[in-house]
């Protein structure tokens, strides 16, 4: 048997470049959930808690009539950018950036709000600009929530499908990731391969929540 | 010199009521803002520090504005140069003990300051140490050295001693007149406890439904109308014993155990556990000096 080793590494790059992603507008957009006192908190909160109840086919199927090119919001982009989102490796990294939101948001926010007030009180009462108390301390105060949050941001990448399903198809080196290539296997009655990404995935998901799970116990004590 | 008029709605577990109050405060005075919880102190030092902005007011402190709310001048907690030390100490738990001295000092200035604070504090042994590893008294003294690393104008105490013990209360109180007096800096402490401001202020600002109803020496103030020739003590009975036709009751005042005669008709409602006033005729006496 010959392994093809491109959906796995697809897999993995998409999974890192949405973590990445979602670290740099998860992180702050957490934070100013927890402090917004905005009217329409609460229905940002349900937006942003979608996807953990959502279909994952019904989040692909809207995304995929957005980026459509006969969509004024696929053409607007298309103008504008150059980019053509759907059946794209972009485009699945925008759906999974959208759908593994939720995973990072939660406990980052959480955290950022058992976070006692006086700590950015007395931040600010030092001197200390609202850029250098978020950076040296409320960050390093919410370590273990931003290790778990930005672990299942990945891990949830890594494990999707319906989205990608959708909007992705099974493009070779483009779209077509690890799952879908469990799917296509066995579609094709080619379980030994099937068999080799569904391992990988496995035994790859439980170090990765084991990982988590270690650490958690480690910042409790 | 201190000059502000504060003016805000607060919410108080009675209710609203209106923050109204004016300070008139002088170079390098000690003052303690004394009343029962919810009455707005610890709101009026907010107020001070700019963490809380006052519906109308003004602030002007050696004749700089810091806020003017009718010329929309509000000048950020970060741009007023205070002390601040707060009720549940907020220090940083990522830094040591002198990572969050560090942290507090200006940019500007040299870190001899923070050694001498460390000196001074008798913290030098704990420079190392996470606040979590550290004891009430110990988080107390580094939250103290740090609202001092800024070399403020200003300091202010939000009831800083609350979670202490007596002992530990004493050793602070006579550590925070010394570094007071060490750097002659103007102090507003928020406390509830008379004798933590008979011993700290040299003037009270009495306190009641969000106004100052009193000022002036702590001797003034509590004594007004009060002045009795009786001791008042408040405590809880330990223990009721009979002793032939009396009974003999242990009670805790304070952390002293102290052993009272009833009689038989008293002590038959009391029990175990139950709040009891002692009050004692103050006619002679024994007066001892301390130190």
């Amino acid at each position: 048997m010959t392994v093809d080793w491109q959906p796995l590494l697809l897999t993995f790059k998409l999974a890192s470049v949405t973590t990445a992603i979602l670290l740099c507008i998860g992180v702050p957009f957490a934070w100013w959930l927890a402090n917004t006192r905005m009217r329409f908190k609460p229905a940002i909160e349900a937006l942003v808690s979608m996807p953990l109840v959502l279909p994952p086919s019904v989040l692909g199927f809207y995304l995929l009539l957005a980026f459509s090119p006969e969509h004024w919001f696929g053409q607007w982009l298309d103008r504008v950018a150059g980019l053509r989102l759907a059946f794209s490796f972009e485009g699945l990294v925008v759906a999974s950036v959208i759908f593994s939101f939720p995973f990072l948001v939660h406990p980052v926010q959480a955290a950022f709000q058992n976070l006692p007030r006086s700590l950015t009180d007395a931040a600010r009462v030092l001197g200390k600009s609202n850029w250098q108390t978020f950076m040296h301390v409320l960050l390093p105060n919410i370590k273990p929530a931003l290790l778990s949050g930005t672990v299942l941001a990945f891990a949830h990448t890594v494990g999707e499908f319906g989205v990608v399903l959708m909007i992705g198809g099974n493009l070779p080196n483009e779209t077509r990731v690890a799952s879908i290539a469990i799917y296509d296997e066995v579609e094709a009655l080619n379980y030994a391969a099937a068999n080799f990404y569904a391992a990988v995935l496995f035994c790859l998901s439980f170090l990765i929540l084991l990982l988590v799970y270690f650490v958690n116990r480690k910042a409790l004590k | 010199m201190i000059r502000a008029t504060i003016n805000m709605r607060l919410h108080g577990t009675n209710g609203e009521f209106q923050l109204d109050a004016s300070l008139n405060i002088a170079e390098g005075e000690f003052i303690a803002l004394f009343g029962p919880s919810g009455v707005g102190k610890t709101t009026l030092l907010r107020c001070l520090a700019g963490l809380e902005l006052p519906e109308q007011g003004n602030i002007v402190i050696s004749g700089e504005t810091w806020l003017d709310t009718a010329a929309r001048i509000n000048l950020a907690p970060q741009q007023r140069h205070i002390g601040y030390m707060f009720q549940d100490y907020a220090l940083f738990p990522n830094m040591t003990v002198r990572g969050n001295l560090e942290f507090a000092l200006r940019k500007d200035r040299n870190k001899k300051r923070i050694d001498e604070l460390l000196a001074l504090m008798d913290l030098g042994e704990l420079q190392q140490r996470k606040p979590e590893t550290l004891s009430g008294g110990q988080k107390q003294r580094v939250a103290l050295a740090r609202a001092l690393a800024s070399e403020p104008s200003l300091l202010l105490l939000d009831e800083p001693f609350s979670a202490l013990d007596a002992e530990m209360r004493t050793r602070l109180h006579d550590e925070i007149l010394r570094l007071q007096r060490h750097f002659g800096i103007t102090t507003i402490i928020v406390s509830h406890d008379v004798g933590e401001v008979y011993k700290l202020a040299s003037r009270v600002m009495m306190m009641e439904g969000g106004r100052i109803v009193r000022q002036g020496s702590p001797n003034d103030v509590f004594s007004v109308g009060q002045t009795s020739g009786k001791f008042r003590f408040s405590g809880e009975i330990l223990a009721i014993e009979p002793m032939d036709v009396l009974f003999s009751l242990t009670v805790l005042v304070g952390n002293q155990i102290v052993r009272v005669v009833a009689m038989k008709d008293e002590a038959s409602a009391l029990h175990p556990g139950d709040r009891v006033m002692l009050v004692s005729k103050a006619f002679n006496p024994m007066v001892l000096k301390l130190d």
